[in-house]
């Protein structure tokens, strides 16, 4: 024993008492993982939550100094990242400015035009001011504008200062200013896409707080000037402070000056960082989805899924907790390799032993189950945790900060992974499987009962009959491979969701909602452009405008409306009644306080309130990134400082407002248009937010749709065309090497048949068959040995047709002698040498029976031609195998000659079978078949004999169908008579028997008739024109025999007196197909593609489905539901209760019309040359099982599902038995 | 004759639906190829820079257009072309036949151009050779089909070769070559990249082998 697989039994041993350990205590181990879940995840809570939002700190001016790099000790509140210099220092001069008094003369543009003018000389002092340093050794020196932004350059600053104002609209120039004919329109100009941004860095303040549009009704315009300085100099800013409150003196302001404000910026996710991060999430829930969608097999799979999830991401925590813990602090961004993390770790242990736990034998005790699935799997796991760890090791050693990082959280994140699994994993699936099989069991046990109890051997007149079957067979579907079995109750959740269609409208409802949110949150989205531009441009966006005046709002409007009067060159004698000293003198007591109310000549009040203090607070957060990212200067883990404001208060008259007119202002001053085209503006833009958004949600639910078509191929309940199909090879072995059960579902070929098989019938234990050749054969239901050949000697009249004759060639090279002979006359009990075995118990079989052959009377002797000395043979004959050519039809002639001719002691004397016409019915009862040809005769052959033993030809008319129950045959016959015929048994005495084991209460017992049985058939009644057009379908069951015919209805006898007690009518067209069972149930379907299902006790109609286009060709009824197939090739599975369609499984072309039902949730159909097993609880498909070599083989016509859960269907001239797929023989 | 056309027809049922089950996956594979050319490409504009300024994604879109969609052709004919091979080879692809192993793949693929855009290194050797390593661990892991290897280093040595006629060409310009005229890490992506492709190829043609097999099957 190498060390190799030492250690390997010595790993499964200990997986094997762990797993046993884990299924018997589930409780403690489950409280002391998620203690130590807990635990492990403590030290998160000391991590700082992550946000973007701007974080502040604020110190005092006075005292101010440089924070030092290093941390200085106990400062108290002193924030971490408050160390060193700051990025930048800013200080804002805010600018208050207003035309006052205020006259009726001016236009609106007078608002803002000269206030705005003012700030050149504003800057011109600024940039001027010398202390003891000039402002351009101070400032924040900036180079290039950030590539991709040149549309920009020409409003901000480069190479230079970084000194914003609402100037650097017209470069800094007053003459430009002066010779703009439109400050509004340049001021929107640099606004193409983005809202107001441009405008809120250069003004400083918020959009509608600037003053500057035409609706301005305080008349008072705001703006700052934006200093960025690198280094602070307290006496340049103390000097630059006095010298401008000395120019302009704001006499009621009380603004505190001594407060400066940190801004630390934390690291943003922009859009661009977003969309790597969002796709790497979706990969990763993709990933989860299709690896937890494995799980199956389990009581809840949706619980295990959840469990699988918990484990890999506590296991994370536990990673990160642990590393936080022992001083490892993480440096990565946590979302980003988050991912990759549950990548890495991956789900797939999970799932190899979900695996592996329910692929063990389900009769074991779940303990051990558990402990089994574990010990099976213990090798692979470690040897792929080895590898993963060595992998990780190997990354360790790259000797990259990141990925040695990395790296490690990946191996604690492995290692704790690895204790989840194993302890809260294995528990919780342990519980699981517990569930199920209490849960299991109580759904089985119904099931079970109404199972056909087990027929024991009967008494047959054979010498191996085989051993009685001592239990009830358990059909368990559960195989572990079979995959993508879906629970009901999400079937159920399915169908409602697309009968209401809910699902869409959540996603479009929510998508649209969604997308709106996004959108109005965005800072720098709709909601600020909306605000911004109702603001500007209607009055009806400035809060408290709402109840002013009328007169207010409109007077600029018709004041500008006389263009003529200031089209002079000259301005200043445009109307100013109100001369220069009065206005001053409103200037004084402007500044006192508010004054009342002065209708036409208003004075604009300035006014200095708290919020000034910290105008920027009104600005968003990411004010001031931005603006440095203007010149790729990052804010991220940095911070700057904000100086306290400077305020300055600028009064004009209005003499100096139109002197500083422009000549365009007056003649185009805004009438009302602008406010209409604002008003539809703000319109135009809410209907292209709503039209973007709508198309948005569309689009993103058309790729859902996409995506769910795509990645969940199976169609429920439509008629796809692709999905229900059978696929061929889908016997998977999957990568965890379990595949399904293959061997046992081999299928057993009976060949014997020359021609393709007519009728099929069988009890249980015996099979027969009729093939068009007119031949019945019959078989072994178990074993699949032929035991019985009853020829059809009409055909030794057409013996020479070519299948016959190729059939019988062996015969001609075995002996010249004997080819006159026994090509016409042995060559139906010939038997074509497919099994030696077969073949030679048969004729011993025929030897020791008692019975005599009563076919051959009319045949001549020619048993003594018949040479069997195969050694004598020419010795051309060697080349030919001697097994294949040995002659057992010369075997079995010498067996029938051992009999004497028959004597009159059997029945039949008059019993000369017909050969001329053809079987169109047949019927197994025990050991009778019951025949119907087309010529009206009723055949009973004994099935193990092969002799006929009673013949009925009352009826004329082909017998189209028969049912045989208990004692009675009925047929039905072409013309539409139903003849009720009674068999009775004359036994000898003392021989009577009967079949069947005591106990069976259930079932009346069949008669089993052996061979010195005299047994006739006598009509008891014929009902004529039971029914105006042929029977096409006969059915009996439970007592009641029910035929369905081409003239639409369905007739229900009752058996014993052959009494018809319903006509049901319902169908539009002739009835093809009609299932009845011992429960009563019966259902009908014809050729208008209807199914009817009525109650046999009162002769209603239950309900009435349309399911098919074109004929239903087959109905299956279970308990819960009904299956019917159709010519269109559809098997459509009904709720039986209430008649709605449960789905529909899209057959290939022409192969719709077999159906059996093996138990309550297993369907077999058969197809072109396979048959297959569907899972009726979710219509997946289990099993295909193909039934010959090539693929091309014909298609199954005729299904019968045996008591023993096999099943028999017909392939051509061959029958193939097959085993169902994982029939457990459980013993009690 | 009647059975003979009844084939015929059959035949062009089989013909046609194999024609525009190429073609959806032909398109599902492009726009696969488009989208992840679009998010690596973000990653590698990102490189160094963490504020951007708002006209960033708006450049990407427009500048560059026709790198998404020559991506998105190559990946398609990497993606139809590996089941392709397989077939021709006779050796069908087994190993980890399943989305999840896919899904998996894509985001180790995603992971790789990550740590290529963000991970700082020491220098460009190791950060080659760990990329390098990275690529080949992603096929072992999910590959490990000699085909897949050898498509895979012929069309990353072929995309190389068409980058570096690019670059020569100015048709654009890395900001830091260090291998004639590109980045040295340039052909373990494209392998990587190739690598990905074909497992989605190759899990989407089991979709369409399944179909043709019962399709034949049927006739």
């Amino acid at each position: 024993m190498t060390l190799r697989e030492q250690l390997r039994e010595k790993i499964s041993a200990a997986f094997y008492r762990h797993g046993l350990l884990c299924a018997s205590y589930p409780v403690p181990i489950i409280l002391f993982t998620s203690a130590s879940i807990l635990t492990c995840c403590y030290p998160l809570l000391r991590l700082p939550l992550p946000g973007t939002g701007p974080v502040e700190f604020t110190t005092g001016v006075r005292d101010y100094s440089v924070p030092s790099h290093e941390p200085q000790g106990d400062l108290g509140e002193r924030p971490d990242w408050y160390r060193g210099p700051p990025v930048a220092y800013i200080q804002q001069v805010l600018v208050k400015a207003a035309v006052s008094p205020w006259d009726s003369s001016l236009v609106t543009v007078d608002v803002f035009r000269s206030p705005l003018g003012r700030a050149f000389s504003l800057l011109e002092e600024i940039r001027n001011h010398v202390h003891s340093d000039s402002l351009e050794t101070l400032c924040l020196q900036v180079t290039d504008l950030f590539p991709g932004l040149r549309r920009m350059q020409s409003v901000l600053p480069e190479h230079g200062c970084l000194l914003v104002s609402p100037g650097n609209y017209w470069q800094n120039q007053r003459e430009l200013f002066d010779s703009d004919p439109d400050l509004l329109k340049t001021i929107q100009k640099h606004e193409p896409q983005r809202p107001a941004e441009l405008k809120h860095l250069l003004f400083g303040v918020p959009g509608k707080y600037t003053g500057v549009s035409h609706y301005n009704k305080k008349k008072v315009v705001t703006y700052t000037m934006t200093l960025v300085l690198s280094r602070y100099d307290a006496r340049f800013l103390g000097s630059l402070r006095a010298r401008l409150k000395q120019l302009h003196p704001s006499a009621n302001c009380s603004l505190r000056d001594d407060h400066m404000v940190h801004v630390h910026f934390k690291e943003e996710i922009g859009i661009a960082e977003l969309i790597p991060l969002v796709t790497t999430y979706i990969i990763l829930f993709a990933y989860i989805y299709f690896s937890t969608r494995k799980i199956d097999m389990v009581k809840s799979k949706w619980g295990l899924a959840l469990a699988a999830v918990v484990t890999v991401l506590s296991s994370l925590l536990m990673s990160v907790g642990l590393c936080t813990l022992f001083g490892l602090t993480p440096t990565l961004n946590g979302g980003e390799i988050f991912p990759y993390l549950v990548v890495v770790i991956g789900l797939e242990n999970v799932l190899v032993l979900t695996k592996s736990v329910v692929s063990t034998p389900v009769d074991l005790e779940v303990k051990l189950r558990i402990a089994q699935g574990l010990s099976n799997e213990s090798w692979s796991i470690m040897k792929n945790m080895a590898t993963e760890l060595c992998i990780i090791l190997i990354g360790y050693f790259t000797l990259v900060p990141a990925i040695q990082e990395f790296c490690l959280f990946a191996v604690v994140g492995l290692v704790s992974d690895f204790f989840l699994q194993m302890f809260f994993f294995t528990t919780v699936l342990s519980i699981d499987i517990r569930r199920m099989e209490l849960a299991d069991l109580n759904r089985r046990l119904p099931a079970e009962a109404g199972l056909p109890p087990p027929k024991p051997g009967p008494l047959r007149t054979r010498e191996a009959p085989p051993p009685p079957r001592p239990s009830p067979h358990t059909i368990t579907l559960q195989t572990p491979a079979f995959r993508n079995l879906r629970l009901p109750k999400r079937l159920r959740v399915v169908y409602f969701l697309a009968r209401t269609r809910l699902a869409q409208r959540i996603i479009m409802v929510g998508t649209v909602i969604w997308i709106g949110i996004l959108v109005y949150t965005d800072p720098a989205g709709i909601r600020t452009y909306l605000a911004a531009q109702v603001s500007d441009q209607s009055p009806l966006g400035d809060p408290g405008g709402g109840g002013l005046p009328p007169h207010l709002g409109v007077a600029p409007v018709f004041r500008g409306g006389d263009p003529t009067s200031t089209l002079g060159i000259n301005p200043a004698p445009a109307p100013t009644p109100i001369p220069d000293n009065q206005s001053q003198g409103h200037h004084g007591s402007s500044r006192v306080g508010p004054l009342p109310e002065a209708p036409p000549p208003s004075v604009p009040q300035i006014t200095w309130g708290a919020e000034d203090e910290e105008g920027w607070r009104r600005l968003s957060f990411r004010h001031w990134p931005s603006l440095f990212s203007y010149y790729n200067i990052t804010l991220a883990k940095r911070y700057i400082s904000i100086l306290p404001v400077i305020p300055v208060t600028v009064h004009l008259s209005p003499q100096e407002a139109i002197e500083t007119r422009h000549p365009q202002d007056t003649k185009h001053p805004p009438p009302s248009i602008p406010k209409v085209a604002a008003d539809i503006q703000t319109d135009l833009t809410l209907y292209k937010v709503a039209a973007l958004g709508l198309a948005a949600g569309v689009l993103l639910v058309l790729l859902l749709f996409c995506l769910y078509r795509v990645l969940c191929p199976r169609n429920y309940g439509q008629n796809g065309v692709t999905h229900g199909r059978r696929r061929r090879g889908d016997l998977p072995c999957d990568d965890y090497g379990y595949s399904p059960p293959v061997s046992e579902i081999s299928p057993l070929l009976l060949r014997g048949h020359s021609m393709d098989i007519e009728c099929l019938a069988s009890d249980g234990m015996l099979l027969a068959s009729c093939c068009l050749a007119g031949q019945i054969r019959v078989w072994d239901a178990q074993t699949g040995d032929c035991l019985t050949v009853i020829p059809n000697h009409g055909l030794r009249r057409s013996s020479s047709s070519g299948c016959w004759e190729q059939r019988d060639g062996w015969e001609s090279v075995s002996g010249a002698a004997e080819t006159e002979c026994l090509g016409s006359e042995a060559h139906g009990s010939s038997i074509s040498g497919d099994g030696l075995s077969e073949g030679e118990g048969y004729p011993l079989r025929r030897r020791t029976a008692p019975s005599r052959p009563t076919l051959f009377t009319d045949q001549p002797d020619l048993t003594p031609l018949i040479d069997t000395n195969f050694a004598d043979q020419p010795p051309s004959h060697l080349c030919t195998p001697p097994r294949e050519g040995f002659d057992f039809g010369g075997l079995v002639e010498r067996a029938y000659m051992e009999h004497e001719p028959p004597s009159a002691s059997t029945a039949g004397t008059q019993a000369t079978a017909d050969w001329e016409s053809s079987v169109w019915a047949m019927e197994l009862r025990g050991n009778l078949i019951a025949a119907g040809r087309s010529s009206g005769k009723l055949e009973l052959w004994d099935a193990v004999e092969g002799s006929l033993r009673c013949i009925n030809e009352d009826g004329v008319s082909g017998i189209t169908a028969l049912a045989f129950l208990n004692n009675r045959i009925v047929a039905a016959r072409l013309n539409g008579s139903l003849d009720f015929f009674t068999v009775e048994i004359n036994k000898p005495l003392g021989l009577l028997q009967y079949r069947g084991a005591p106990g069976r209460g259930s079932m009346p017992p069949s008669p089993c008739y052996s061979s010195e049985d005299v047994i006739s058939c006598q009509l008891t009644r014929s009902v004529q024109c039971a029914h105006q057009k042929p029977i096409t379908v006969l059915r009996a069951a439970a007592g009641r025999v029910v035929a369905g015919s081409q003239d639409h209805t369905v007739r229900v006898y009752r058996l014993e007196d052959s009494c018809c007690l319903f006509t049901l009518q319902g169908h539009s067209g002739g009835i093809t197909a009609i299932y009845i069972d011992q429960t009563m149930v019966l259902a009908s379907g014809g050729q208008d593609g209807a199914i009817c299902l009525w109650d046999v006790l009162t002769g209603s109609r239950v309900s009435h489905v349309y399911g098919h286009r074109g004929d239903v060709t087959s109905l299956v009824c279970t308990t819960s539901c009904v299956i019917s197939s159709g010519l269109d090739d559809l098997i459509c599975i009904w709720d039986r209760s209430t008649g709605i369609k449960l789905y529909s499984i899209q057959q290939e072309v022409g192969c719709g019309a077999s159906l059996g039902v093996i138990s309550e949730s297993l369907l077999v159909t058969g197809g072109q040359g396979c048959v297959s097993f569907w899972d009726l609880n979710f219509g997946d498909l289990l099993q295909t099982v193909y039934l010959g070599q090539s693929s091309d083989g014909q298609g199954v016509r005729q299904l019968l599902v045996l008591d023993n859960a096999a099943i028999i269907c017909d392939f051509g001239s061959e029958l193939s038995l097959v085993y169902v797929p994982s029939v457990l023989e459980k013993l009690d | 004759s009647l059975g003979l056309s009844i084939y015929l027809s059959v035949q062009g049922g089989v013909v046609g639906v194999v024609t525009t089950n190429l073609l959806i996956r032909g398109a599902l594979l492009f726009s696969v190829g488009v989208f992840l050319a679009l998010v690596l490409n973000l990653l590698q504009v990102q490189r160094n820079v963490t504020l951007f300024p708002p006209d960033v994604i708006s450049s990407i879109f427009s500048s560059a257009w026709w790198v998404p969609p020559c991506c998105g052709t190559a990946s398609a004919m990497i993606g139809l072309l590996y089941p392709c091979i397989d077939s021709h080879l006779g050796e069908p692809h087994k190993f980890k036949r399943e989305w999840s192993s896919v899904m998996r793949c894509v985001a180790v693929f995603v992971g790789i151009n990550h740590a290529s855009a963000k991970v700082d290194f020491a220098n460009n050797v190791q950060l080659s050779l760990t990329l390098a390593a990275l690529s080949v661990g992603l096929w072992w892991t999910f590959d490990r089909s000699r085909s897949g290897f050898g498509l895979g280093v012929s069309i990353a040595l072929l995309a190389t070769l068409a980058t570096q006629l690019l670059v020569y060409n100015g048709v654009f310009q890395y900001t830091s070559p260090d291998f004639l005229y590109i980045r040295s890490w340039l052909p373990c992506i494209f392998f990587a990249g190739v690598i990905t492709m074909g497992n989605i190829g190759r899990q989407l043609a089991l979709y369409e082998y399944k179909f043709i097999q019962e399709k034949t099957h049927q006739d």
